[in-house]
């Protein structure tokens, strides 16, 4: 959820950017990174743990823990956290270890 | 390859400044960073900063990212790589950087580490779950990209990192239900406690999580009271409805890189555990290689503004370029540093200072 109403910041309506999560086409805002933008959505679930298959969130927001890795436009391991939301972004949950093309 | 005078791994306050001072000196830089904006923590950082007039006090963190920011935006010596991550780093001072689907290899003469701290987590059943978070992702989250993390929300950690997002999480409209310590005191200044429990929320000493509850994210968390030994104590057991739980138990310095290049580490609590040992200019034990702010050592934005000036002005000399007002320059940030580290609340750091000097002397 967007905050609407902040006492220092003011968060004006951006441009809208659609994009795919799990091949549904959603949409975010411009300065958003992936996470963010999932977020916003709801989203909890970026990615499974690779044993366990236990749901990860994300945890530091800055790209030091990994917890947010998903895979985008067919790569795996991106930290979404740190990663600009660009149009028509396709993104999915990452369920294992990650295969690179 | 790229390559440069000095290459600043971290566009934090600590890597700013030392920027600044490098270009004056007529040296040719790159800052890399990994995030989206330059600024490092200080870009979500909405509250207004203690100290002097130097360090930009009544000024808000997100201000003074910008002041710095603007200090060397645009200038002929400097180039800035963002969205860029150094993976790996190398004693003939060679970086490797993953940048936009590439890798790119950097050659400098000199390099400054200023990466930063992590946060540091929390061992309780459950505590993978979505929905558990450090402070600081939930800070980015709602003051740099204006997304609301949770509804309801508890802070463990009383320190002035917990007190200081558990306020700016109700400005935000979120509702902190509690405040949970540990320890028999509050970590944090009163002034910060007060301003929390004037607008409701509760700090409970003495009280622990011991377990995150939910399947597929956390929709509860169980507290339990503590004794003085930090045992649970029977009978104690709360459940707390929430959506969200952070956690805020403090940074760990960012050392991985420096230890790469086999830079000598050190254990110093005081200054948030493992870090690579410096001397008194700031290099590490690897020739060239030097390191400033939380990546040395937990402290305030203040200090590392300070030390990263500080440490630029030291890589000038070391690349026989001094700047210009070296002497002077000096002489005013190493008094600036030492008074932010005067006073009760720096016993710490001089603890933990003191220790690295004499660490340094024993490897040396
Ligand atoms: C949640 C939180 C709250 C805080 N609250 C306060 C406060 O209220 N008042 C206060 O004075 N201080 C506060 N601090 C501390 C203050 O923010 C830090 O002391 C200060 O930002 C340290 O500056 P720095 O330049 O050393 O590191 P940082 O500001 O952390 O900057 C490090 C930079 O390095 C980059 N980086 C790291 N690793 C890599 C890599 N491998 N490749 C590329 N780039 C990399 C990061 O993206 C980041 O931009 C807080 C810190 C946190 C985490
Ligand atoms: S949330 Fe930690 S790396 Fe992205």
């Amino acid at each position: 959820m967007r905050i609407k109403t902040h006492p220092i910041l003011s968060f004006e309506q951006k441009e809208e950017i659609v994009f795919t999560f799990e091949g549904k086409e959603v949409i975010g805002q411009k300065g958003d990174t992936i996470a963010s933008a999932l977020v916003n959505l709801g989203v909890d679930v970026f990615s499974y743990s690779i044993k366990l298959k236990r749901p990860r969130g994300f945890y530091c927001a800055i790209g030091n823990c990994a917890s947010c890795k998903m895979i985008v436009n067919g790569k795996p391991n991106v930290k979404t956290c740190i990663t600009k939301l660009e149009p028509h972004m396709d993104v999915k949950i990452q369920h294992d270890k990650g295969v690179y093309k | 390859m790229i390559e440069k005078d000095v290459l600043i791994i971290g566009g934090g306050p600590s890597g700013l400044c030392a920027a600044s001072m490098l270009i004056e000196s007529g040296l040719k830089v790159m800052i890399v960073d990994r995030g989206l904006s330059l600024g490092g923590q200080l870009v979500k950082q909405t509250h207004k900063f203690f100290g002097s007039k130097e360090q930009y006090a009544k000024t808000r963190g997100f201000d003074i990212a910008k002041i710095l920011i603007d200090q060397v935006k645009d200038h002929g010596n400097l180039e800035v790589l963002q969205e860029a991550t150094v993976l790996g780093l190398y004693k003939d001072k060679v970086a490797t950087i993953s940048y936009q689907n590439e890798y790119l290899k950097i050659k400098a003469k000199t390099i400054i580490v200023a990466t930063g701290a992590s946060e540091k987590f929390l061992a309780f059943e459950n505590n993978d779950l979505p929905g558990i978070y450090g402070a600081g992702a939930v800070q980015t989250l709602m003051n740099q990209f204006g997304v609301k993390p949770a509804d309801e929300i508890i802070m463990i950690g009383s320190g002035n990192i917990g007190l200081i997002v558990s306020y700016q999480l109700l400005q935000a409209g979120i509702k902190v239900k509690a405040v949970i310590e540990a320890s028999s005191k509050i970590g944090g200044y009163k002034v910060h406690a007060s301003k929390l429990r004037r607008l409701g929320v509760p700090i409970y000493t003495n009280k622990t999580i011991k377990k995150a509850i939910g399947t597929t994210r956390v929709e509860a968390a169980e507290i339990v009271s503590l004794d003085e030994k930090f045992n649970e104590i029977e009978g104690t057991s709360e459940i707390i409805k929430i959506d969200g739980i952070c956690i805020s138990v403090g940074l760990a310095p960012s050392y991985q890189l420096l230890d790469m290049v086999d830079a000598k580490l050190g254990y110093i609590p005081e200054l948030g555990g493992t870090v690579a040992l410096v001397d008194e200019k700031h290099m590490t034990t690897v020739d060239g290689i030097f390191s400033c702010g939380d990546s040395i050592g937990i402290e305030e934005a203040s200090s590392a503004m300070m030390e990263g000036y500080l440490t630029g002005l030291y890589v000038s000399k070391y690349l026989n370029q001094d700047h210009s007002k070296y002497v002077e320059l000096v002489r005013k940030y190493e008094e600036s540093l030492a008074l932010l580290r005067g006073g009760p609340f720096g016993s710490k750091t001089r603890k933990g200072l003191k220790d690295m000097k004499e660490m340094m002397a024993d490897v040396r």
